[in-house]
Formats: structure tokens, C-alpha cells, sequence
């Protein structure tokens, strides 16, 4: 590999450290009486909302059909996340100066298949806290779950809720693409 | 000569109240003025969207004060300031009922008058709204990031806080002149001494430029005249405030005749710079006296009582140069500087003229002592040398004047029930326009200050009669909208008002709205009996008093079901509202209570007082519409019989 390629490798893998500065996704709550919408974003390592309520406001509006409250301490992946991004910078690095392409290549593929099973992680919650309700919900729908989008818009109840990946979603990205490029521009 | 005059004035008005009325009988009326096609469109706003001017508007007698947006005259939102307000619990909770102490004692009620907006520079800058309380003598604030009362400072030794709370250039103070002359200190002595113990106080309350505090800096003891209004110079005249007096004859009956005998009464220029030399020269005395300082604390989410019992006197004669007479015919009612602050515009209210004086005259008159004698030390100017110029004619019994920003004021007829134009500086009259009926007040945004905003015009009326659909013999009171951009003036709308309009300010939504706040924050919650989950939440007795600590979050109190209650016991409710949202306050009612309800922001912590007289099981419920299951957000005390050994005992949600 030439430098110029080792140094793209290089900016990939440390792309990945500056996943700790946004969120990774958002979900927004637009409905009659909140036209700005409710977001809550969610970050590697936490999560947080467009204001300092936003968590407990969700859970308030959440708490009539009987979902389950949001709370961060229910999500161990805010505790590993950081040390798998944390691993995969580590590795990018370590492939970058071994100069060996397929290094590099495992490296994309790794982060790859880490994405999918991040995505599935996801999806595993929402399906989770959209179908898991409490008996004694105040409000009770035959055969409605309240599962948000994993991306896109989508009706539940009243709400519209929208679901996007946000910053730190793209930085994975482009670490991936600046990886696959390190890869195939250096043969 | 004089006589007569005064004849021909009485009969004029008289005329005019007889025939007021009479014009206009009849189903509905046809005074609309000549009301183009489009007057409708100018002042619709459409739904979703915003007013561009906030107006803050008394609520005269009704002791409140009323938020319109212009120009659509659509009333947003009633701040309870001397008035107890069951609605908002105002005055009937523990946290607000010291706002309303006084040397007399809890005061329920009071009559506010003017509004007057913070300034800087001249220009308002959406900090604060002050307002008087005419009745028992005292001023408040109101924070305009929560259009919360927040504070009420008494003014001992006023008696019908009238001429107030006029604000000087950087809202250094705001001014305090009496309406009624009283004995000072007050004892008992014969009404008809009155030109021997009667004095009129001058206050001057400073206003700490951070937090808004008030405190009376110093009092001027005046002769015993009634002080009508009163406007700060600015500009070149920053400095110096102008207070208007009617009953220089100093009569203490029949004054509808007695005070009007005299052909000149007088404003009185102060000179509060020299003022405050002479306070610090410690020419001041300390007069014994007996007032209170009610402050809002939003910290704590709690007003504090304190009682004052001195003040600082400046007596005018100990103190040449301070104070200035400027002879002014008739009565003068208002008393308005104009944008550069050059000219005095004197409305002698029993007159047809407008009489204006000039600032520089008024300063070259004073060094050159041009002076027509004296009172009680003060000089009196002559009246030609300080003379402007007067717009003649211009109507009947001129009593206010506004300016816009083109040179132009704007003064209400009270008599002849109309606005008047004119022109600064040549006199003439431009145009007029009859207002429905016998307009007082009149408000252009800004209209008082340095930098009017001169595209409307608000004239508040004192006479409704047929304006609106009838509603027995009590009616609405009602304000009339005028588009002032063009060379005549433009009726736009009617609106009603709450309470007597008496005065009002105006202002750009962009200097207020982005500084209001949505709710408060609840760990910056620091009152002593708030609790921040439910977890803290708890019942205690201490003796014959109870102490709960409820919560309240959609859709449910923490907790909602107490025993252990006895008939004689004083139960406080302190209910802390746990949501972080806008528009999310609960109320908080229980059955027998004999004050009101609580009305709770997020964020904040209030305390209803319970007195239950009876065994039973009383219902308590939120009564803030506060979501789908808000009819569920209910519970129960149970009261048992004071010697009852039932265990204080409190839960929510177990189900047994």
C-alpha cells in the first residue's frame, strides 16, 4: 500500500472516534399538540432528547398504551458500544500500518458485519418496545403495537413518528468508504 | 371675567354629556367612522401566527393587568397583580399571599392605573412592566419572562398613588407622586386644617438595574396639592421629571368646583440629579414610617414579606434648585415629554389648549431666575418665558399626548371624545378622530419613550354604552385601534377590555417573546417543600398541622389516597408539579376548601391550605385539563374525628 492510501486508512479508522460527538440515530414524535416535534436521539453512549424533559415527556405519552419506560440504564449496549468503536478504531489503525490490503479489507468487512448486527440490535428494541406493553395499559388497541420505523415515517396512534440515522451513522459510513477505497485504489 | 369663562366652560361640557349619549340611540350604530373595505384584513391575524405588538393594558379597578397582541386586540393573557385571582390561586396560596401584605394588613384589592415598561436608553426593553396601585399606595413589577408578578413595594406617606410609575431614560427610578395630600406623619387633626398639615409626598423608587428591586430612594415633601401623572425628561432633559398638580388652591371639599378655581396650576419640574446630591450632602431626614417590600423569589418559588419603617426626606426649601414650578392653565391632567425630550406637553383638563413648555426656556428661565414668586420655597417660572407654544383650540378638556416618530403628537380629548393630531413644533392641528366613547388614555408603542413605534394607536376608552352586544347595566370597558402610519388617522377595530383601560404599553413581540420562558426547571426548584420524585413524596403531622407532599404528573397525584386527617387539623398541600413541558400545569383542587385551587407550572412547587371541619372521605382532583386520562387524576383524604387514633397513612396505586 502507498502511504497516500495508508493515510487515507489512517483518517477512516480515527473517522470512527468522532462518532462520540453526535448521535447515531433520532426518532421525532409530530402530532397536533407538538407540531415542532419530540426527538430523541441516541448515542453511542447515551441517549438524550431537544430538550432536558424529552425523555420523561416520551415516556409520559408512552406510559397510556403501556410501553415500557425508556431509561438508560435498560440499554447495555450504551456501556459496550463505546468499547467496540473504541476496538474498531484500535484496528484500523493496526491494519493501516501493516500496509497489508486484505488487513484493510477485514477490517471494512468487520465493521460491515458489526453494522448489521448493530441495525438488528435496533430493530430488536423497537420491536421490543412496541409490542411489550403492560396488561394494564389505560389505553388498549386489539392487535396494535406501537413499533416505530427502523428508518422512515410511519403512523402509531396519533403520532407520526420518523426514524433516521443521524451524524454518527454517517461517520460509520464514510469510515467504511474511505476503508473500502484504502482497499481498492491501493492495488 | 373669570367667572364666566368657567360658566361657559361647564355649559360647553355639560352640553357635550347630554348630547353624547343621545347621538347615538337606536339598535346598533353606524359610528364606525369611515371604515374602508380593508380594515378587517389590517388587523386579522391569521390562526397560528403572531400579533406584532404585545400591549399591556390596567385592569383598573380590577386590580389586574390584561396582555393584548395588536393589532389584533385579542387578549392573551390577565396577570393577577394586586388582585387575589382564585382562578390562579394568586393571593390565596401560601407562596403569593405575602405579595399582597401592606401596613394595613392582607390587601385583596387595589386599582391599577398605569403600566409602564422598563427603558434603556430611552427605549423599552422588554425586561420589566411596572403598575401602579392607586388605593393603598404601592407599585409592583411584573418579570416579563414569566408575566409573573414579581414584586410590590408600599409607599409609605402617598395616599392614591396616581402620578406613577413613570420610569426615567434607564428605568433609574420610577416615580411615586400622591394624588391626595394627607398629614405626614399621619394624625388626627380637622379636615379644614388642611393648608396647615396637609403634604403631598414625591417618591423616587430606585430599581436595581440587575434584579428589578425596588426601594424607595427618597421622598419630596410637597405642598398640599394633588399630583396628578408624571413623565421622566429624556435626552437632553434625562434628569429632570415633570409631575402635574391639580388643587393648588389645596381645598379639601367640593373640589370639582374648589380645585378648579384657580386659572394656572402647576407641574412641578424635579430635578432628580441635584436630588440626589442633596441625599448624599445628607440633607435628607429620616421620617419614621411603616411599609412593606414584597419580593417574588423564583428560586424558591415563594414571595417574602418585609416591613420598612424609614424613609428619606427632602424638604424643597432646604434644597434650592431642586424643584421648579411651571405655571400650567387648567388643571393639568397629563404631563408628557416628547421623543427628544425638548418639550413639556402640559393638558389642562378643564381647557381647549394644549399647553407646551420648552426645556431650554425652562433652564435659561432658571438661570436667569425668572421667577413669579414662590411656594414653600419653590420657585415658580414664568410662564411666557418657558412657553413652547400651544395648540389651540384643538378640542375639549385635553387630558394625554403621545408622539410618533415623525413629529407628531397624538393627544386624547375627553370632553369632545376624540384623538387629536398635531404637530411638534408648529401647533397645528392635522387631524381628528371621534373615539367611542370619551377616550382617557391613549398608547402608541413606544409612544412615551425616546423611539416610538408609531403605526398604532390605542385609545382606551372610560364610556362603552352601545359599542357591543348589551349585557344587563354592567358592561365590558372597551379600547378602539387606530393605523396611525398615514397623514389621517384610521379606526380599525373595537376590542374590549378587562377592567377599567386606564393606560397601557406597547411594545415589539421580538424584544419579549424570545425571553419568555416554557416552564421551570425542576432541579432549580428550591422551595423548602418541594419534592423532585415520587419517591420523596410523604405525608407528616407536626402537632395540629399536616404537611403533604404531593406530586402531580399525567395522570396522577403521588399519592392519592391519605388517612389519618382530623377534623381541626391545618392541612398544606404542597404540590409539586413534576412535568418538564410546556403547557403541562396541573391544578389542585379538594372539596370545602374555602381559598381556591393551586394552578401549578412544571417545575414549581405551590401550597394550598386545608381546613377540614368535618368527618368524611373529600375528593381531590386536578382541574387543568391536563391529558387523555386527566378525569382519572383524582383521590381521597379521609377526615376522621379529632381525637381519632387512625395512622397517617398515604399510597398510591396499591390494590388490595
Amino acid at each position: 500500500m502507498s502511504k497516500k492510501w495508508i493515510i487515507v486508512q489512517i483518517v477512516a479508522a480515527s473517522l470512527l472516534l468522532l462518532i462520540f460527538l453526535f448521535p447515531i440515530w433520532q426518532i421525532t414524535l409530530v402530532a397536533p399538540q407538538y407540531p415542532k416535534g419530540v426527538t430523541l436521539f441516541i448515542w453511542l453512549n447515551k441517549l438524550s432528547g431537544d430538550s432536558p424533559g424529552t425523555i420523561q415527556n416520551i415516556n409520559i405519552l408512552n406510559h397510556y398504551v403501556g410501553m415500557q419506560y425508556i431509561d438508560e440504564a435498560s440499554f447495555k449496549e450504551l456501556i459496550y458500544f463505546p468499547y467496540i468503536i473504541i476496538s474498531f478504531f484500535v484496528l484500523g489503525i493496526i491494519a493501516a500500518l501493516t500496509k497489508k490490503r486484505w488487513i484493510v479489507f477485514s477490517w471494512v468487512a468487520l465493521l460491515g458485519v458489526a453494522a448489521i448486527f448493530g441495525v438488528y440490535d435496533f430493530y430488536l428494541w423497537l420491536y421490543e418496545y412496541g409490542h411489550n406493553l403492560s396488561d394494564t395499559a389505560p389505553i388498549k388497541f386489539e392487535g396494535q403495537a406501537y413499533q416505530p420505523p427502523l428508518i422512515g415515517e410511519k403512523y402509531l396512534l396519533n403520532f407520526l413518528a420518523k426514524s433516521y440515522p443521524h451524524i454518527g451513522t454517517g461517520l460509520y459510513a464514510a469510515s467504511m468508504l474511505l476503508g473500502g477505497l484504502a482497499f481498492w485504489k491501493s492495488k | 371675567m373669570k367667572n364666566s369663562r368657567l360658566f361657559l366652560l361647564a355649559a360647553v361640557t355639560l352640553t357635550a354629556f347630554v348630547l353624547l349619549p343621545s347621538c347615538n340611540s337606536g339598535s346598533g350604530n353606524s359610528n364606525g367612522g369611515a371604515l374602508s373595505g380593508d380594515a378587517a384584513s389590517r388587523v386579522y391575524v391569521a390562526p397560528g401566527e403572531y400579533d406584532e405588538f404585545y400591549s399591556f393594558v390596567s385592569g383598573g379597578f380590577s386590580g389586574q393587568l390584561a396582555v393584548y397582541g395588536l393589532p389584533s386586540g385579542r387578549l392573551i393573557r390577565t396577570i393577577p397583580v394586586f388582585s387575589q385571582d382564585a382562578e390562579k390561586g394568586y393571593g390565596y396560596n401560601e407562596e403569593t399571599k405575602p405579595m399582597l401584605e401592606t401596613s394595613f394588613g392582607f390587601i385583596p384589592w387595589d386599582d391599577s392605573h398605569h403600566p409602564e415598561l422598563s427603558q434603556t436608553d430611552g427605549s423599552t426593553d422588554g425586561r420589566w412592566c411596572f403598575i401602579n396601585g392607586n388605593n393603598t399606595p404601592r407599585i409592583a413589577r411584573i418579570d416579563l419572562t414569566t408575566f409573573e408578578t414579581a414584586e410590590i413595594l408600599e409607599l409609605p406617606n402617598s395616599a392614591g398613588n396616581h402620578s406613577s410609575p413613570f420610569t426615567t431614560e434607564n428605568t433609574e427610578y420610577v416615580v411615586a407622586g400622591t394624588r391626595f395630600s394627607v398629614p405626614i406623619p399621619q394624625k388626627d387633626v380637622a379636615i379644614e386644617t388642611y393648608k396647615e398639615n396637609f403634604k403631598g409626598a414625591l417618591s423616587f423608587v430606585k430599581v436595581e438595574p440587575e434584579t428589578g428591586h425596588m426601594d424607595v430612594a427618597f421622598q419630596i415633601l410637597m405642598p398640599g396639592y394633588d399630583y396628578d401623572l408624571a413623565h421622566s425628561g429624556k435626552g437632553a432633559s434625562h434628569g429632570w421629571t415633570f409631575f402635574t398638580s391639580y388643587n393648588t388652591e389645596e381645598g379639601n371639599s367640593l373640589l370639582e368646583v374648589n380645585a378648579s378655581q384657580n386659572d394656572k396650576d402647576f407641574i412641578a419640574a424635579v430635578n432628580w440629579k441635584k436630588a440626589e446630591e442633596y441625599l448624599a450632602m445628607g440633607k435628607a431626614k429620616d421620617f419614621p414610617c411603616d411599609y412593606r417590600s414584597n419580593r417574588w423569589d423564583e428560586s424558591t418559588q415563594m414571595a417574602t414579606s418585609e416591613r420598612r419603617t424609614s424613609v428619606k426626606v427632602l424638604i424643597p426649601s432646604e434644597c434650592p434648585g431642586m424643584i421648579y414650578f411651571l405655571p400650567t392653565p387648567k388643571s393639568p391632567h397629563g404631563v408628557d415629554v416628547d421623543p427628544t425630550g425638548e418639550y413639556i406637553v402640559g393638558a389642562g383638563k378643564l381647557s381647549a389648549d394644549l399647553t407646551v413648555h420648552s426645556y431650554t426656556k425652562m433652564l435659561k428661565a432658571i438661570e436667569n431666575e425668572s421667577f413669579d414668586g414662590e411656594f414653600e420655597g419653590i420657585p415658580v417660572l414664568k410662564f411666557e418665558e418657558i412657553l413652547a407654544g400651544v395648540v389651540k383650540m384643538a378640542g375639549l378638556g385635553p387630558l394625554h399626548t403621545e408622539f410618533d416618530a415623525k413629529g407628531n403628537g397624538y393627544t386624547s380629548f375627553f370632553i369632545s371624545s376624540e384623538v387629536v393630531k398635531w404637530n411638534v413644533g408648529t401647533w397645528e392641528v392635522i387631524d381628528r378622530a371621534p373615539t367611542y366613547y370619551s377616550i382617557g388614555h391613549l398608547m402608541i408603542p413606544g409612544g412615551d419613550s425616546k423611539n416610538p413605534e408609531g403605526k398604532y394607536l390605542v385609545a382606551l376608552n372610560k364610556i362603552t354604552k352601545d359599542r357591543y352586544l348589551p349585557t344587563g347595566p354592567e358592561l365590558t370597558q372597551s379600547a378602539q385601534l387606530f393605523d396611525i402610519t398615514g397623514e389621517k388617522m384610521e379606526l380599525l377595530l373595537d376590542f374590549p377590555t378587562v377592567g377599567e383601560p386606564h393606560y397601557a404599553q406597547g411594545i415589539s413581540a421580538d424584544r419579549v417573546a424570545p425571553n419568555s420562558k416554557t416552564f421551570y426547571k425542576l432541579e432549580e426548584n428550591m422551595h423548602p417543600h418541594a419534592v423532585k420524585s415520587e419517591k420523596e413524596t410523604k405525608v407528616t403531622r407536626d402537632g395540629k398541622n399536616v404537611h403533604v407532599y404531593l406530586t402531580t404528573i399525567r395522570s396522577h397525584f403521588a399519592p392519592d389516597n391519605i388517612e389519618g386527617v382530623r377534623v381541626g387539623d391545618k392541612v398544606y398541600f404542597h404540590v409539586t408539579n413534576l412535568e418538564q413541558d410546556y403547557d403541562v400545569p396541573h391544578g389542585f383542587a379538594v372539596m370545602g376548601a374555602r381559598n381556591a385551587e393551586l394552578l401549578i407550572m412544571p417545575g414549581q412547587t405551590e401550597t394550598l391550605l386545608w381546613e377540614p371541619d368535618r368527618i368524611g372521605v373529600w375528593p381531590m382532583y386536578c382541574t387543568d385539563f391536563c391529558s387523555a386520562l386527566h378525569q382519572e387524576m383524582q383521590g381521597y383524604v379521609r377526615v376522621s374525628d379529632a381525637n381519632s387514633t387512625t395512622p397517617l397513612k398515604w399510597w398510591l396505586g396499591k390494590s388490595e
